[in-house]
């Protein structure tokens, strides 16, 4: 019972790792990022490229992955996506979803349709023995760490920070923000950036922890919009929420029958679409 | 012509002028050629009735309505149709009608969105906190919780916090009871002292006229009549404000 409770939590750590991206777009642009799990999947192949290549430095090459992931995220929203946005989301949708099949294709064309995995230096078979007959899996346990850790990060930045005054005054009121000196493209850039920082995070976590393939995409981008519907939009620690009911759910599933997990994670989702649709902790109005 | 008004208006060193200034919104024309100009350190109020071009007007000053350049002359320069962004960093800073408060930030994350513009001067935290002390006590609230008058002082401190050339007040009264524009009006003799030019547009034409050096009366996108408030009759405004005398009695 504890075991199952533990695993569940420590699987939507990584659900929330796949989520915070998609939360903090929405949350500050009202953009729905359809390629969400193909840009996890990229930097995930990314990630195992580059350690493949500076195979002396494999540490470093990852790492370099960072700033990498902030500045292409920057450039795309400055130069794709904001020429998505305004009043209808339709624009925004169908250039994310377009964005989906054509890393996806890219993907397979370079590195085929295999599965491949990141090497974490035996850090996915290590555990820690927490007591007689339970123990956890390091991996699994730094995720949850840097679940939290992220979602503690947005959240003071977004409550404490100039730049998070600046990323919740342009989604309050775009218009009367610019007439504050703000350029919302320049907000809207950061933000993305940012996004995909916690993305690249969670490309390198999922390619360590199992084997990524090109077409992964849209089962990632289902966890992480379900974690963030089941939290409620614009709120980080609503989205961690989210994240750890679907972790937990599913985990019960598997328990009862290896083939129930997801399906278990989406009648979850259900539920929660019925009984409360604006999800648990909402923050967004309108 | 153009060049030799444009000429004409320089020489005289207007801190705002426009001439001929025009503005759409879609295919609408909203603005048919207002002449204006506003002194350092003058408050003018402009008065108007609804959808005379008032707010119109203030957009265009203020870049949320793209005008052609040579058409708004501030310092010296023009700047019509700039980013709102550019004209907030040079000086010119704006009270939006309804407040338009950020409902996510609290009172002093609201103020300090006005300081994002980068000039300094006398207006900061303590000194705004100073002239309405209420602020101060309700500053960690969230803005949009506050009555509608506190709401109207958050909305003119944020703009205050720019510290501008000119502050474009709009619609200050809108929905709020007598004696709170009261206490909001007099606040006004401070923010002038500074030397800061104040335009306010008002439907209040005898607040209007209480509070400023000059007047002009707007109507159907012209400038129908200017001239000093105190020496402005109210039979000349009834006219200038609807066009027809004999309308006077139906308001």
């Amino acid at each position: 019972m504890i075991e199952i409770l533990i695993q569940g939590l420590l699987l939507g750590g990584l659900y929330c790792l796949f989520a915070l991206g998609l939360s903090l777009m929405f949350g500050v642009m009202r953009l729905t990022n359809i390629a969400q799990g193909d840009f996890i999947v990229l930097a995930a192949f990314t990630a195992i490229a580059a350690a493949s290549l500076f195979a002396s430095h494999p540490v470093l090459a990852v790492g370099a992955l960072f700033p990498v992931a902030f500045g292409f995220g920057y450039a795309l929203q400055r130069y794709v996506l904001n020429g998505t946005l305004g009043k209808d989301p339709l624009p925004s949708l169908v250039v994310t979803f377009g964005l989906s099949i054509v890393i996806q294709n890219a993907l397979l064309e370079t590195f085929s349709a295999d599965p491949r995995s990141l090497e974490s230096g035996g850090l996915n078979t290590q555990s820690l023995q927490l007591a007689e007959g339970l123990s956890i899996g390091t991996l699994p346990l730094l995720i949850f760490a840097a679940a939290v850790a992220c979602t503690f990060a947005l959240q003071t930045l977004f409550q404490h920070t100039a730049l998070g005054r600046a990323f919740r005054a342009v989604s309050d009121d775009k218009e009367i923000a610019e007439l504050m000196g703000l350029d919302s493209r320049k907000v809207y850039a950061l933000a993305t950036g940012i996004a995909f920082l916690v993305i690249a995070l969670a490309g390198v976590f999922q390619g360590m922890r199992t084997t990524v393939a090109p077409s992964d995409g849209p089962l990632l981008l289902l966890f992480a919009f379900q974690a963030v519907i089941i939290g409620g939009m614009g709120s980080f620690w609503g989205t961690f929420i989210g994240a750890m009911a679907l972790g937990l759910t599913q985990q019960i599933g598997f328990r009862i029958d290896p083939g129930w997990g997801i399906w278990f994670g989406h009648l979850m989702f259900l539920g929660v679409l019925v009984v409360r649709p604006q999800g648990l902790f909402p923050k967004t109005r309108g | 012509m153009g060049v030799e008004s444009r000429d004409a208006r320089g020489a005289t060193m207007s801190l705002v002028s426009t001439t001929s200034l025009t503005a759409f919104y879609g295919d609408a024309q909203a603005l048919f050629g207002i002449d204006f100009r506003l002194e350092e350190g003058e408050l003018i109020a402009v008065i108007g009735a609804n959808g005379a071009g008032k707010s119109t007007f203030l957009k265009a000053l203020t870049g949320l309505v793209k005008v052609s350049r040579e058409s708004i002359q501030f310092d010296g320069e023009p700047v019509g149709g700039l980013p709102p962004g550019q004209i907030v960093k040079r000086g010119l800073a704006m009270v939006p009608e309804g407040r338009r408060l950020f409902p996510s930030l609290s009172v002093e994350e609201n103020l300090l969105m006005g300081a994002f513009a980068g000039r300094l001067g006398p207006w900061t935290l303590p000194r705004l906190y100073k002239m309405f002390p209420i602020l101060e006590q309700k500053k960690r609230l969230p803005a949009t919780s506050l009555s509608g008058g506190q709401q109207q002082m958050v909305a003119i401190g944020r703009a205050l916090m720019s510290n501008p050339k000119v502050l474009l007040c709009d619609e200050l009264s809108l929905g709020l009871a007598p004696i709170i524009i009261k206490e909001i009006y007099d606040a006004m003799p401070a923010i002038t002292a500074e030397g800061m030019s104040v335009v306010i547009v008002e439907q209040d034409v005898t607040v209007a006229q209480r509070v400023s050096r000059r007047v002009y009366c707007f109507q159907e996108g012209r400038v129908s009549l200017e001239g000093a408030s105190d020496a402005l009759t109210r039979e000349q405004i009834s006219q200038a404000y609807f066009g027809m005398i004999e309308q006077e009695s139906h308001s």
